[in-house]
């Protein structure tokens, strides 16, 4: 390797994005790139998400749990920055458990998708957080909120997100249809993942499910060898 | 007066925003295109067939910058009738995408445009190419420009190998609808090639006779 004028530069906060005597996953962000995925059924929601966790180029945690529970039937699916998005769900579970029992009764998923806009929307400049809020509550059963980049807040019956989003909106456009069963939902989110995590670099790992509903809550996990074959050359 | 007052498309480059793609079949191609050419926020052509003719039984599907792109295929056009002069037959397909890749290729840091070429021949049968960034690689088939990223996941799903004509002139239609419902820099009417040993057919899908999905 030829020692350019370039590389004769002092160490230290100098050092140029380019420098390879330093690996850029000491200097970058950790995120999770990202692909989650909610879906309604009648009586629970069904979400997905992969276990990737990214500094730069180096997969900082393979196996990681996006799937982050906020109450008894109430999840949140997380992309974007771990950090903004850990502390934003711990703050809620906080003021959503606190609600929960001045109410005396379980909260419902549009309250503790109103909280998150307003964390998100508040502090907006600062945080960089996708959030899917989901869960089953007495009143509406299952629901499917959207609280993106910006804070805005929508309700959808089917909705992906992060990074690897991109590359599924597509199939899920063209496979989703109204009033599907659960076992109908669970297979849709797992091919959709395993769609997104063949193509976006920064998904990938295992397939982390839950399905939400009245009952409670189940949740399992599809190995990579186990993940459904696609077709393709 | 500030300069600002004059509108975005007349500084904003023109580019074709787009989603395109091609895929063989067992005895010829089928390529799509939308049709919308975007200056910025302002779309400046709603109706553009960006699938271009290269020879008889090869056409090329354009993206990115519209004059790049729209100069490259005239130029490639203007090749291959020399090249099929000089060999006294039809040119192959590859030669084609060669062409075209080699300009790609030895302009890369001014252009920015993607073809994809597809077409048949009496050698290889249906054929079809991509030249992004100035490589050259035949696949099955290939997708490209700005909608080619919502559909990703559809088109590794339902591809199948062994698809019939009609069976893939549906999965091309589908395919564009898909897209240019989620990307904002597609839209339009969706045009339709299919390049077969005896015939080369080109066909307009209008709006409304395009595939709907649950939420329209």
């Amino acid at each position: 390797m030829a020692a350019t004028a370039s590389m004769m530069q002092s160490f230290g906060p100098n050092l140029s994005a380019q420098n390879d005597l330093v690996p850029d996953w000491t200097r970058t962000e950790v995120s999770t790139g990202t692909t989650i995925m909610a879906v309604e059924y009648d009586g629970g929601v069904v979400i997905g998400a992969d276990s990737r966790t990214t500094t730069g180029a180096y997969i900082a945690n393979r196996v990681t749990d996006k799937l982050t529970p906020i109450h008894d039937r109430i999840f949140c699916c997380r992309s974007g920055s771990a950090a903004d998005t850990q502390a934003i769900a711990d703050v809620v579970a906080y003021q959503l458990g606190f609600h929960s029992i001045e109410l005396d009764e379980p909260p419902l998923v549009e309250t503790a998708a109103h909280l998150f806009k307003a964390s998100c929307y508040r502090y907006r400049e600062e945080l960089t957080a996708g959030i899917l809020v989901a869960g089953w509550d007495r009143r509406r059963g299952g629901q499917v909120y959207c609280v993106p980049i910006g804070g805005m807040l929508v309700r959808q019956p089917v909705s992906v997100g992060g990074s690897g989003s991109t590359y599924i909106y597509g199939f899920m456009d063209s496979n989703y249809k109204p009033s599907m069963s659960k076992e109908q939902c669970l297979e849709l989110t797992a091919t959709a993942l395993t769609l997104a995590m063949e193509r976006d670099g920064s998904s990938g790992g295992v397939v982390r499910l839950a399905s939400i509903s009245e009952d409670g809550v189940e949740r399992r996990v599809i190995l990579g060898n186990q993940l459904p074959k696609i077709s393709t050359h | 007066l500030s300069e600002k007052n004059e509108p975005e498309w007349l500084s904003e480059e023109v580019k074709t925003g787009t989603t395109i793609l091609a895929i063989e079949f067992d005895g010829g191609v089928v390529l799509g295109s939308d049709s919308r050419v975007s200056a910025g926020a302002s779309v400046v052509n709603r109706v553009m067939n960006k699938l271009s003719q290269l020879h008889d039984k090869i056409y090329c599907a354009l993206s990115g910058s519209a004059a790049d792109a729209q100069t490259i295929a005239e130029v490639v056009n203007y090749q291959l009738d020399v090249h099929s002069m000089e060999i006294g037959e039809d040119p192959q397909v590859r030669s084609a995408a060669t062409l075209v890749r080699n300009i790609s290729y030895k302009y890369k840091e001014e252009l920015s445009a993607h073809l994809i070429v597809a077409g048949w021949d009496r050698r290889k049968g249906g054929q079809v190419y991509a030249t992004l960034n100035g490589l050259l690689t035949r696949q099955p088939f290939a997708v490209g420009g700005s909608g080619s990223s919502y559909v990703y996941g559809f088109v590794d799903a339902e591809y199948r190998k062994g698809m019939s004509k009609e069976e893939c002139q549906k999965f091309v239609v589908s395919t564009l609808s898909l897209a240019m419902n989620r990307d904002g820099s597609s839209g339009g009417v969706a045009y339709l090639v299919t390049i077969d040993e005896h015939c080369t057919e080109e066909k307009v899908i209008l709006g409304n006779d395009l595939p709907t999905f649950y939420d329209q």
